[in-house]
């Protein structure tokens, strides 16, 4: 028992084989792992298919961690820069916009259609500044608010975005009668990636969609290792634990929450544009409320703050979305004598999900070492309590 | 200390320039003025005690000093510069830190990462450079951990707890490391508000002369809320007696023990 205390209270310095880090060295095996994985799969498969969504998953989730995980804001409306990406991705890199005619970086096909056909190299940066920069319009009317009213502020932001995007396809907000978004018939085709000297990105070829989801995946997640460690991340984490504190410790509350809501948007604004190409299509139905539900999810599933629980939560919801409920047990229903589709209750499989963890492992699959120390305090008194009764 | 020394000590005090100075400093909540037009100040390097019974609006008066509440009236100077309307971390920046009545560390990290963030104010890593982690970072961060290591020992609290996460040290260790996070953003001004709070003599004793120590390490002023007399007669150079927010006495502490108004204030009217 005491040895348990004084486990959980340390924050432990990492465990070393030689010089090397045990966390290196399980870092350099799972990127090995994840960079060698095409090779044993089809390039055109439904593996594949489900693979690269579900590392794009893992940016999106990288990117709310930073929000909810360490600076500890609930927003409820992420699915908002997933649309911004994306609808950057349509704007910027197909025919939409038949009347102009900007070719930047783009295939000799391309050259010859009408529209902006920006690199998608060129529109991830634009894409990632815009979702930024709404990010932190989104932050301003949340920073005085705590808990709960955060999270409705970013719900109806989240809401706001996706009417948006049903609507604007007669004007903005009523205004004007251009067509910016072609509401639910959304715009497509969107261009594929292309990327100097690698593969074609087609839809047989899936490999080099995974490749470069997995380099945006990396990126993302070298970002929040590195942030987390960092004067910044330490704020954030401060800002989670006592905010009063943390203003008197000489933090700027306001320029640091603000920060993570525009870092967290951007990562979502990056994902966004990688889907819209992936999908070939940027249409209103991909902006729903149920998606930021989805995305946060995955981060409570994995570990609020932990960022390989993050990472494990994005991979296990996402398959279970793509292949375990649509594929594998959809005929399972079928099989019982019973007449129902399984993936229109995909939702309520995810809400059962997130029961039972909550009821087996609050503190989710790979907890963040702080939260981790919380819970073990929380055990170890319940422990304390059954042995008095016993004695 | 004879009586004629102390009167000494205090004119040596009030001719120093001051660290801190509120004039007319007032809060007023709705109908409820908290703290009514108090003018003082806290000359450098000296330690300066404010007492009053409770409710008499000393965490008010602090959490204005600091820039946690706005003052309704009145003006606050620090070290010289108006700050009556800067956010409390730039007040932080400026040189004053604080500690908390109800201890408020941050609880799930280290001892070692409480001491990190009362650093912020002083350390320049940016994002961009956090993220590639630059040279200059990289020195930043370690100078950081070694000053951090160098507080948490100088207000004593043993290596092998260090990397303890807060909320499992002892109610010791932690006034202590609260402490240490105020010290590590290099105030010119501590405000320590009710330090002794839950200690037995033995500790009060000890944080009294660690006090004193404090001031004559780093020559900074020390400004304390207080309830243990004992900690207060002791250290105090300077004492102010709040009452329903408006200060009832001011001066050095044997005066000021004596003065009816502060008996009274205590102990209600007599006769």
């Amino acid at each position: 028992m005491s040895a348990m205390t004084a486990r959980a209270r340390a924050i432990k310095p990492p465990e070393r084989i030689g010089k090397i880090k045990m966390s290196t060295i399980f870092t350099v095996i799972v990127i090995a792992v994840a960079i060698l994985l095409p090779f044993f799969y089809e390039s055109g498969s439904g593996f594949m298919n489900d693979a690269t969504v579900a590392l794009v998953y893992v940016v999106m989730a990288l990117g709310l961690n930073i929000v909810v995980g360490f600076a500890g804001l609930l927003d409820l409306g992420y699915v908002a820069f997933f649309a911004i990406g994306a609808y950057t991705m349509g704007w910027l890199a197909s025919s939409w916009f038949s009347k102009e005619d900007i070719h930047v970086g783009v295939s000799e096909i391309l050259n010859n259609q009408p529209g902006i056909h920006l690199n998608w190299l060129i529109v991830l940066p634009v894409a990632a500044i815009a979702a930024a920069s709404l990010g932190a319009l989104l932050g301003f009317p949340t920073l005085r608010l705590r808990g709960d009213y955060i999270a409705i502020v970013t719900l109806a932001f989240g809401e706001i975005i996706g009417r948006i995007a049903v609507n604007s396809d007669d004007g903005i907000f009523g205004i004007g009668h251009f067509n910016l978004t072609n509401g639910r018939a959304g715009i497509t085709p969107v261009d594929k990636i292309d990327i100097p000297l690698v593969d074609r990105f087609t839809t047989l070829n899936l490999r080099p969609w995974y490749w470069t989801a997995l380099a945006l995946a990396l990126v993302v997640l070298f970002i929040n290792f590195r942030l987390r460690d960092s004067r910044i991340g330490r704020a954030w984490i401060a800002i989670r634990e006592d905010e009063v504190a943390a203003i008197s410790m000489g933090i700027p509350t306001v320029r640091v929450k603000l920060l993570a809501y525009a870092l967290g948007a951007a990562m979502g604004g990056m994902a966004g544009t990688f889907l819209g190409s992936f999908y070939n299509t940027v249409n209103a139905d991909q902006f729903e409320f149920s998606f930021s539900i989805f995305v946060l999810a995955m981060i409570i599933l994995g570990g609020l703050g932990s960022i390989w629980g993050v990472v494990l939560g994005a991979l296990v919801l996402s398959f279970i979305n793509t292949n375990l409920i649509p594929d594998v047990l959809n005929n399972v229903p079928g099989k019982l004598g019973l007449d129902f589709d399984l993936t229109e209750l995909g939702f309520g499989i995810f809400g059962f999900l997130l029961v039972i963890m909550m009821v087996l492992r609050p503190q989710g699959l790979i907890p963040e070492k702080r939260h981790q120390a919380e819970f073990a305090e929380v055990l170890e008194g319940e422990h304390d309590v059954v042995v008095e009764t016993r004695a | 200390m004879s009586t004629s020394d102390a009167q000494a000590e205090q004119d040596r005090l009030n001719a120093g320039p001051a660290i801190l100075e509120t004039q007319y400093l007032t809060k007023i909540f709705g109908g409820l003025t908290a703290v009514d037009g108090v003018s003082f100040r806290v000359p450098a390097r000296s330690i300066v005690s404010i007492i009053g019974p409770n409710g008499a609006g000393k965490t008010t008066f602090f959490n204005m000093l600091t820039g946690l509440y706005r003052p309704s009236l009145g003006s606050v100077i620090f070290d010289g510069k108006d700050v009556t309307t800067k956010r409390p971390d730039q007040i932080t920046a400026l040189g004053v830190a604080r500690t908390f009545q109800n201890i408020r560390l941050f609880g799930t990290m280290s001892a070692m990462e409480n001491v990190l963030v009362g650093q912020h104010a002083r350390l320049r890593a940016t994002v961009a450079g956090s993220i590639f982690r630059t040279p200059r970072v990289r020195r930043e961060e370690r100078e950081a951990r070694e000053k951090a290591r160098e507080v948490l020992t100088y207000v004593g609290v043993s290596d092998r707890r260090h990397d303890d996460a807060a909320s499992y040290l002892s109610y010791g260790d932690q006034r202590r490391v609260e402490i240490a996070r105020a010290l590590a953003s290099d105030p010119k001004l501590l405000l320590l508000d009710e330090p002794t709070a839950g200690m037995n003599p033995q500790e009060s004793e000890q944080l009294t002369g660690f006090m004193r120590k404090l001031r004559d390490d780093l020559q900074l002023a020390i400004l304390l809320i207080e309830h243990d007399m004992k900690v207060v007669m002791g250290v105090s150079e300077q004492v102010t007696v709040l009452d329903h927010g408006e200060k009832i006495s001011e001066g050095e502490p044997q005066a000021v023990r004596h003065d009816p108004r502060v008996v009274e204030a205590y102990l209600g009217k007599q006769g």
